[in-house]
């Protein structure tokens, strides 16, 4: 019977070409657009460490008052980095389970080769415990001890690519590199880590850079030469002293901050021990307003630093507008044909074909519609995903990507779609009176 | 032509009259949105940012081994490093000026700060937000801005410190917008104003016409015109050199310049891809996003009204082929060509006003959606009406094929059995 509803839809689609070009053209259209908008927002809005998320934090701590918001800026929200006093106390305190205060730096890299020039390459420095926090996988090697972040030892972790470059991506450690004129041992090598968003550095990266993580070294060690900070600082007063200890004795915001905590309740516990230390510190004098301070897990930092661009939102919106005047569309000619065959639909109905097998037969013939402009939008979606990186910024256009998901999402949306838009006239083509139909003819 | 007997048929087939309405209203909706997000980039995109864009190239470079330090001899070193790459570039062969500097328009690496009447103002609590330019006697010359009052540096203005140095300049050259903001009768040449919260005035020297601030981001938009020109050379382990080549030489310099600057001193880095760039390519790159928005509204536009105008043509070339015979009767009873003409005209008028009234709506709709998610302006009432006409002669103009077919249906139909 299936056979045979495939066969009549087939038939009634031929009969009448121009019109089911204009229905599977606009389905076609309508899912790519859509799929193509829905692959540059999944792919800036997806969870860069899922299996981890729901136990990292970003700490907060009001360090500023209202003289940081005296620049008009209305809601009450704490900086969203943390200064060097601060996040050494934090540190130091040693609250959570693993926990790492990092900034973003920017050393250059005399390679091995003399005849070479140096390349800069981008990074962090970090704690010992950011390794285990971000689960950062390894290829060769691992991270340094705790012991070598309080010695200020000159080790380093390579990205893979760097080591590619330096090495020709062979087991590196032990080995010495040459950063900012000074020699560090590599002590481990990453398997090409590139989380989309740099969910551990939001503030400084946005989230989607064109840069690199090529080279992770000792936070303190980075401190101690004063390796320049190549992220954004931000002060609600400059400093009181120039330089970079000055910078560190300042309020000027520009670190950092992440901890892993194991569930709710050391969540809780560590909210408590924030605001404990800001009571700590207006006590001493420091502070003269009340405790400030957020907890945010990993989503609802992602959500509050606005890390998907309003762009690929916007976007999204647009295309599901469109989509959906694309159904409105295909309802409104998938009617026109149904109604044509009025006769047909009562000559079926008078032999004694009940309402459900019109309703099969219709359906059928919208699925058909909808399976073919699905596998042309397909198509245009491909089409589309290979020229978002003409309008999109590189940084985003490069993560849009068509996988088996998305490409039996494409033709999920195409068929489901235009049989829902199909409903409509499928019910009424099942309310033909066929007296009515006989008579006329 | 009257409209009852129109409205009667209309409501014969009420689903496909509320379906096209729909679809024309929802066009509408999203046609002047997009138009509008369209117009606001594309306005943005067209700013000139005050340089004289043309000739000019922007190198950024690194020294490997350089001392970092704050201290008094780090700094020597690292301004003497600087000094002897200027005397190289400016002795280049098609170079006609250049200056250090930290950063400039639209390269969204930003020095900003804040301007104050009176001393030791809070940071964040000053007369006006800026952003802060450090370049040399020739930085006008080599950006490209036009001086309007006062004088330009000379090289006894110009001094150095360290890149975390605190400290303000005691010149200063600022935008005409920033001076008539803090000025507002016109008389800030010569005052004393006072940067970061300082304590000692540094003095307006000059205004220049207009110069952008060094970020097109939006958190920057209440103050995109408020730039401030320090005579400093900024001393660290990296530089930045603008160069303004002399005409037709932007291509040479811009191929010679890494060798050049790897002969003076060898130790540094480069980017072989970023390390050189023309303000062109900065200028594309910050505009990257919202050109892009533009074409991708302008797609989306296209997709919808072609959508729109093909579904208008399909629902009433069925319309005529339903009432084939009923044409052919009143063609037969004495209506001209023009009258059917007219009839299926005045029906997508009339089927488009209703499907554009509630469109209006849903457009303000998602105007206010698209504002209170997304930070975007009102939409100003001239888009929802642009959108009006845009739909209404897409349904004219979609009529009129089938119209045309209907009007050409001989009387003698009315005699033939269906």
């Amino acid at each position: 019977m299936l056979g045979y509803y495939v066969d009549l839809a087939v038939r009634s689609l031929k009969r009448s070409p121009g019109l089911t070009a204009l229905m599977i053209l606009a389905i076609a259209f309508g899912v790519a657009a859509s799929m193509t908008s829905y692959s540059v927002f999944r792919a800036v809005s997806g969870d860069p460490i899922p299996w981890k998320s729901a136990h990292l934090y970003v700490p907060q701590i009001d360090m500023w008052g209202q003289k940081g918001h005296r620049d008009g800026s209305s809601n009450n929200d704490p900086p969203d980095a943390m200064d060097y006093l601060d996040a050494i106390a934090l540190m130091r305190d040693h609250r959570a389970k693993y926990q790492s205060a990092m900034y973003a730096i920017s050393p250059s890299i005399v390679p091995p080769d003399a005849s070479k020039h140096p390349i800069n390459v981008g990074g962090h420095a970090v704690y010992s415990e950011f390794f285990p926090m971000t689960d950062a996988p390894f290829k060769y090697g691992s991270g340094w001890s705790s012991a070598e972040d309080t010695q200020r030892a000159a080790v380093v972790v390579l990205n893979g690519e760097i080591n590619q470059k330096l090495f020709g991506g062979g087991n590196s450690v032990g080995k010495t590199v040459n950063i900012d004129g000074k020699d560090y041992r590599v002590v481990g090598v990453l398997d090409n880590w590139s989380p989309k968003p740099v969910f551990f550095d939001v503030v400084n990266t946005g989230g989607f850079t064109t840069g690199h993580e090529d080279v992770f070294i000792p936070f303190l060690r980075a401190i101690d030469i004063g390796m320049p900070n190549n992220g954004n600082t931000n002060c609600s007063e400059i400093p009181k002293s120039s330089g970079f200890v000055g910078l560190q004795q300042s309020t000027c915001v520009w670190i950092s901050f992440m901890v892993e905590l194991d569930d709710k309740a050391a969540a809780a516990a560590y909210r408590e021990y924030l605001d404990g230390y800001a009571r700590d510190q207006k006590q001493a004098g420091r502070f003269s307003w009340a405790p400030n301070n957020r907890l945010r897990d990993l989503h609802e930092w992602l959500d509050s630093e606005h890390v998907v661009p309003s762009d690929t939102q916007i976007s999204l919106v647009v295309a599901l507008g469109l989509l959906v005047v694309c159904l409105v569309n295909t309802a409104g000619l998938l009617l026109a044909k149904f109604l044509r065959r009025s006769s047909e639909i009562g000559v079926r109905r008078a032999l004694g074909a009940p309402r459900m097998a019109i309703y099969t037969q219709f359906l059928i013939e919208a699925a058909i519609v909808g399976l073919t402009g699905g596998v042309l939008g397909l198509l245009l979606t491909w089409i589309g995903i290979h020229s978002v990186s003409w309008v999109l910024p590189k940084e985003i256009a490069s993560l849009a990507r068509l996988d088996i998901g998305l490409l039996l999402l494409t033709l999920l949306v195409a068929v489901v779609a235009t049989m829902l838009a199909g409903l409509y006239p499928t019910f009424r083509a099942s309310r033909v009176q066929p007296a009515l139909q006989l008579k006329s003819n | 032509m009257n409209l009852p007997p129109i409205i009667a048929a209309l409501r014969k087939h009420k689903a496909g009259v509320v379906l096209i309405a729909l679809q024309i209203a929802l066009t509408l909706a999203i046609v002047c949105n997009a138009i509008f997000i369209i117009y606001s980039r594309v306005e943005n995109v067209q700013r000139p940012t005050g340089m004289d864009e043309s000739n000019l190239l922007l190198v950024e470079q690194q020294w490997v081994g350089a001392p970092s330090g704050d201290d008094a001899a780090s700094i020597q070193k690292q301004d003497s490093m600087l000094r002897e790459d200027l005397a190289a570039l400016r002795a280049m062969p098609g170079v006609s000026s250049v200056t250090p500097i930290n950063t400039i328009p639209l390269l969204n690496s930003t020095w900003g700060g804040a301007v104050a009447l009176k001393p030791g103002t809070d940071l964040r609590g000053g007369d006006a937000r800026t952003v802060f330019y450090y370049g040399d006697d020739q930085v006008l010359a080599t950006l490209g801005v036009h001086l309007v009052a006062g004088r330009n540096f000379n090289a006894g203005d110009v001094t150095n410190k360290a890149f975390r140095d605190n400290s303000e300049p005691d010149v200063v050259i600022i935008t005409k917008a920033l001076a008539d903001k803090l000025f507002p009768k016109g008389d800030a040449l010569g005052k004393g104003i006072y940067l970061n919260g300082d304590t000692k005035p540094s003095t307006i020297i000059g205004e220049v016409e207009r110069l952008q601030v060094s970020s097109n981001s939006s958190w920057v938009s209440a103050f995109t015109w408020n730039s401030t020109i320090g005579p400093v050379r900024l001393n660290s382990n990296f530089a930045r050199y603008a160069i303004r080549t002399k005409p037709g030489q932007l291509d040479t310099v811009r191929r010679g310049v890494s060798n050049l600057l790897y002969r003076v001193n060898p130790m540094r880095v480069i980017d072989d891809e970023d390390g050189v760039r023309s303000f062109a390519d900065i200028r594309a790159e910050a505009y990257r996003a919202d050109v892009g928005m533009a074409v991708l509204m302008g797609v989306v536009c296209l997709i919808l009204l072609a959508v729109t105008a093909a579904g208008i043509v399909g629902l009433t070339s069925f319309w005529v082929g339903q009432r084939h015979r009923q044409i052919g009767v009143r063609r037969a009873l004495g209506a001209r060509k023009i009258d059917i003409l007219h009839y299926f005209q005045l029906e997508n008028l009339l089927i488009a006003g209703v499907g554009a009234v509630i469109g209006i709506g849903l457009a303000i709709g998602l105007n206010l959606l698209l504002i209170q998610n997304f930070e975007m302006d009102r939409m100003p009432v001239v888009y929802v009406l642009s959108g009006l006409v845009v739909v209404m002669v897409l349904g004219q103009a979609a009529v009129f094929v089938p119209a045309r077919r209907a009007s050409n249906v001989p009387p003698v139909v009315a005699t033939r059995s269906a």
